[in-house]
């Protein structure tokens, strides 16, 4: 399989269903404890400060309790003392494909991502386990001031940068998992936009698990600085084990005043991986932030990206696509929290529910006092495929202040059976009128995609309706 | 009492005191009645009080929630109550009406000779737990709150003297509305109207529910409950109109079950009380049934309304619709937090809801929850949620035609809630709701002249 043709981003769910037998150097064992955090800045050699952070994380993760009062109760079914931590083969990421070892380099090529760089990335970091096995950025992109390096690396070298906004866009305390993330982060991609520069391709991590029993936890900071526009994307993956495995990431966004950042996710976890992830970002005057949130995988994905309009003028976008098949629930949505005048908000968000699989959107959008001049519009639909499907659409939208304007609209619908009589009669089988009636559902969002991914979208849906039908 | 997060280990001994006063009262009831009343205020006792990390109460101010300090005695003088019988006209036409104040039954006009043989019944609580405890025992307080209140229904059970039980049988239809009238007229006091009504197959009813306080400025407890269960093919008009005074922590708990092709239309105007909770749940429990859920609310000052809906399609083939407007002045709070709930097998629904809020100043504040839960995919559902403003352009097109400002905001106020209005099918009760929404707009508009 390895010598497949691998040439699109792969993230149909069997390419990614492979491990490998890897013998790791670094293993902070089982549990967690003071011991754990130790171990892990020891390994990294992390300076005295982010021990501290750590361990003033790890005290607020044990405090907070579970969410399960409005989240689903398949969160308690997590046993935090079974999960491994940390797992490393080498703490520095390899500059140069060859330096990988071979068989992290097979998972990777099975993955297409160094045939995706060749392409026209500018950067790609990957990410296996906790560390991160090869990162590399192109030197163009290299020397127009451009950083982009893993989370410690990025705290040690360039404080002066990082520090600064470091844990301040996701508080520790935010919320159990950014907690837990805040203590025990490893890997992830910390990128510095210099004032002015576009960076004209994308920049793409990777994130895959490969041990079972192990929770992966990135951390991400991007900053944008003064009129910088910044592209970048993820895609993830992991085996599916017998145990369930834990992803919980924290990413961090802040566009400086007229700033672009637009953040691409397609994550196709195996169906055991609960996903419990933190995003949010800060807009600054005239700055721009636009989340694409695509959500194939997992078995419980609990993310709703966020964007903090801080500055007059600014915008913020959310666009999500969930899909959630049988023993899946994609509970995602959006939060937009306006605190300047005149800064406007979207959030569409559509998701398809197959089988007994549960889509939920849960969103809130909060405009206080003394502010004029927001607008924000949320549109979210829901489709079912199935008989036992089930979608969950929860918004919350607080309003003051004058000259504000929110609108929320959502919708259910099912495929028509008329379309689909009207497309076989003309010689297409019920799935493949399946497949295109819900690649027509989705379609109006897609196409504000990167072609890569809108393509690569389509090929999943098809896939994922397969047998959906009969 | 304090309202801390914590529950609620044992009730305040000032109301212990007063359900051992209210259940000595009770002399005439049936051992049956009493008991379940014990049971409640143990219930009541052993419930927590919401927090604020309670879900149902999101938003909530749970602050002034303290139901202590209320008197569950209270009693105004017979004048008082004879003059509030005069005041409690509301409608010319009417099938009967019953007005309490206070908890204390003072007028009651029977159903005609000719609905009586037919077998209407149109009774005060009292009256009804005596002669139909079959009816009671098998209807009263028989759905359990889904949205919260599940403390202050144990309350409202322990307590509760007033409310009228209004069934109409199989096949009989009765043009004019009944009407039931409670006031609160003691300052400090607490009143809890109760309204039951069933419907037989194929029958068909109006009830207003009409709720006010003597005194304006008077500070007071509200604590209502209604239950409305449509028989087979039924049609049930349930309004409620809460004027209850400024000073006023009210609730007010509806419960609507529709059996198969029944059809509940229940409209709400919520004009009064410093802090106002609604909750209403409806039942489409057969195919084909339908509710209909309409309110508008006007709050000002530093009011705060909210409103809770549910509806649960338990049968396929049903539709329900919600429509909840709120204008805001001043420092006002609204929360809207609605929830569709389509069970598994309820295919082929209809369910749509809809909140929509005018804020008349910059300082008020808008909460929406529209919320849905589907399990059947066979379904139509929407909600949708606005908030927004007077638009500038409508103003000024009012003000260049010579039209004040106050006049024109009075206008758009108008026109926002005759959506809701026009659906009353009862002209005299249309005007009367008219009458208060003008009246609290003129208020409004006069503190700010």
């Amino acid at each position: 399989m390895p010598g497949e043709d691998t040439t699109a981003l792969e993230i149909d769910r069997e390419k990614g269903n492979f491990s490998y037998d890897i013998k790791y150097a670094y293993d902070a064992g089982t549990g967690l404890n003071e011991g754990v955090i130790d171990y892990i800045c020891d390994v990294k050699g992390e300076d005295d400060w982010i021990r501290a952070f750590r361990k003033k994380a790890l005290k607020v993760f044990e405090e907070k309790p579970m969410p399960t009062h409005w989240a689903t109760k398949d969160l308690e079914t997590i046993n935090f003392d079974k999960i491994r931590y940390y797992l490393a083969q080498d703490k520095k990421p390899k500059r140069t494909w060859d330096e990988v070892p071979d068989d992290i380099k097979q998972t990777f090529e099975r993955l297409g991502i160094p045939e995706q760089e060749r392409k026209f990335l500018a950067g790609v970091e990957a990410q296996f386990d906790s560390e991160a096995a090869y990162s590399n950025i192109k030197e163009a992109v290299g020397k127009q001031g451009v950083i982009f390096i893993g989370s410690t690396e990025g705290l040690m070298k360039h404080p002066e940068i990082f520090r600064k906004y470091f844990g301040k866009v996701i508080p520790t305390a935010d919320n159990k998992f950014s907690a837990l993330n805040s203590a025990v982060f490893s890997g992830g991609s910390f990128i510095y936009v210099p004032p002015g520069v576009k960076v004209s391709h994308p920049l793409q991590a990777y994130f895959r698990i490969n041990a079972e029993n192990f929770g992966q936890f990135e951390r991400t900071l991007i900053i944008a600085d003064e009129g910088s526009e910044v592209t970048y994307m993820e895609g993830c993956t992991a085996p599916k084990f017998n145990t369930s495995t834990l992803h919980s990431a924290v990413v961090e966004l802040v566009a400086l005043k007229g700033a672009k950042i637009e953040y691409i996710t397609v994550q196709n976890w195996a169906a055991n991986v609960f996903n419990l992830v933190t995003k949010r970002a800060w807009a600054e005057e005239g700055a721009t932030v636009k989340w694409i949130d695509c959500n194939i995988g997992s078995r419980l994905t609990m993310k709703y990206p966020g964007v903090v309009l801080k500055g007059r003028g600014a915008r913020g976008e959310v666009l999500s696509i969930a899909l959630a098949n049988d023993g899946q629930h994609q509970d995602t949505g959006a939060k937009m929290i306006h605190l300047a005048p005149d800064t406007t908000s979207n959030i569409i968000s559509k998701s398809i529910s197959v089988g007994e699989g549960r889509a939920t959107y849960r969103g809130q959008v909060h405009i206080p006092k003394h502010l004029t001049g927001c607008k924000n519009n949320t549109e979210c639909d829901a489709l079912l495929i199935n008989t036992n499907s089930r979608t969950d659409t929860y918004p919350a939208i607080s309003v003051r202040g004058n000259k504000n304007f929110v609108q929320h609209e959502a919708s259910v619908s099912k495929v028509s059976a008329e379309q689909i009589f009207y497309m076989m009669q003309r010689g297409l089988t019920e799935g493949e009128a399946m497949s295109l009636s819900v690649n027509g559902f989705v379609n109006d969002l897609t196409r504000q995609f990167p072609m890569e991914y809108s393509v690569e979208l389509k090929r999943l849906i098809d896939l994922e309706m397969e047998g959906s039908v009969g | 009492m304090s309202t801390s997060a914590s529950p609620m280990s044992t009730n305040g001994t000032g109301l212990a005191a007063a359900f051992e006063k209210h259940q000595a009262a009770q002399t005439g009831a049936p051992a049956w009645w009493q008991e379940l009343k014990k049971k409640a205020f143990a219930t009541y006792g052993e419930l927590p009080m919401p927090t604020r990390k309670t879900e149902t109460w999101r938003f909530a101010s749970i602050s002034g929630l303290s139901l202590e300090g209320y008197d569950f005695g209270a009693s105004a003088t017979g004048t008082v109550h004879t003059e509030l019988a005069d005041r409690a006209r509301l409608v010319a036409q009417r099938a009967g009406r019953i007005v309490f104040a206070d908890n204390k039954l003072v007028t009651h006009e029977r159903v005609s000779d000719e609905l009586a043989a037919q077998g209407v019944i149109f009774a005060p609580l009292a009256e009804a737990i005596v002669k139909h405890g079959d009816i009671l025992q098998e209807y009263f307080m028989a759905q359990d709150p889904q949205l919260g209140s599940e403390k202050f229904a144990a309350l409202h059970t322990a307590f509760v003297s007033s409310g009228v039980l209004l069934y109409v049988p199989k096949n009989v239809e009765v043009t004019l509305p009944f009407v039931a009238r409670y006031w609160s007229a003691t300052q400090g006091g607490a009143v809890l109207p109760h309204t039951l009504v069933i419907t037989g197959e194929n029958a068909k009813v109006t009830m207003v529910d009409a709720f006010d306080s003597a005194d304006r400025s008077s500070r007071g407890l509200a604590l209502g409950f209604n239950h409305i269960f449509a028989g087979r093919g039924s049609r049930i008009d349930y309004y409620v109109l809460q004027n209850w005074s400024d000073q006023t922590l009210g609730f007010q708990i509806n419960s609507l079950t529709a059996e198969r092709d029944a059809t509940i239309n229940a409209l709400a105007v919520n004009i009064g009380c410093a802090h106002y909770r609604c909750e209403t749940q409806s039942i489409m429990k057969g195919e084909g049934s339908h509710a209909e859920m309409l309110s508008l609310s006007i709050a000002d000052r530093d009011q705060e309304i909210d409103q809770r809906t549910l509806q649960i399609h338990q049968a396929g083939h049903a539709t329900s619709n919600l429509l909840f407007k709120n204008a805001l002045a001043d420092e006002a709070r609204t929360i809207f937090s609605g929830l569709i709930r389509v069970a598994p097998d309820a295919q082929k629904t209809d369910a749509y809801q809809t909140n929509r809020n005018l804020l008349l100043s910059g300082e008020a504040e808008a909460h929406s929850l529209p919320g849905l839960e589907i399990e059947a995919n066979d379904v139509k559902c929407s909600h949708g949620a606005t908030t927004s403003q007077i638009d500038e352009a409508e103003l000024f097109y009012m003000l260049a035609r010579g039209i004040n400002k106050a006049v024109a905001r009075e206008l758009f106020v108008f026109g926002f809630f005759e959506e809701v209005v026009s659906k009353i099918e009862n002209e005299e009760l249309a005007s009367r709701v008219r009458e208060l929404i003008l009246q609290k707009f003129r208020e409004e508009e006069a503190r700010h002249a």
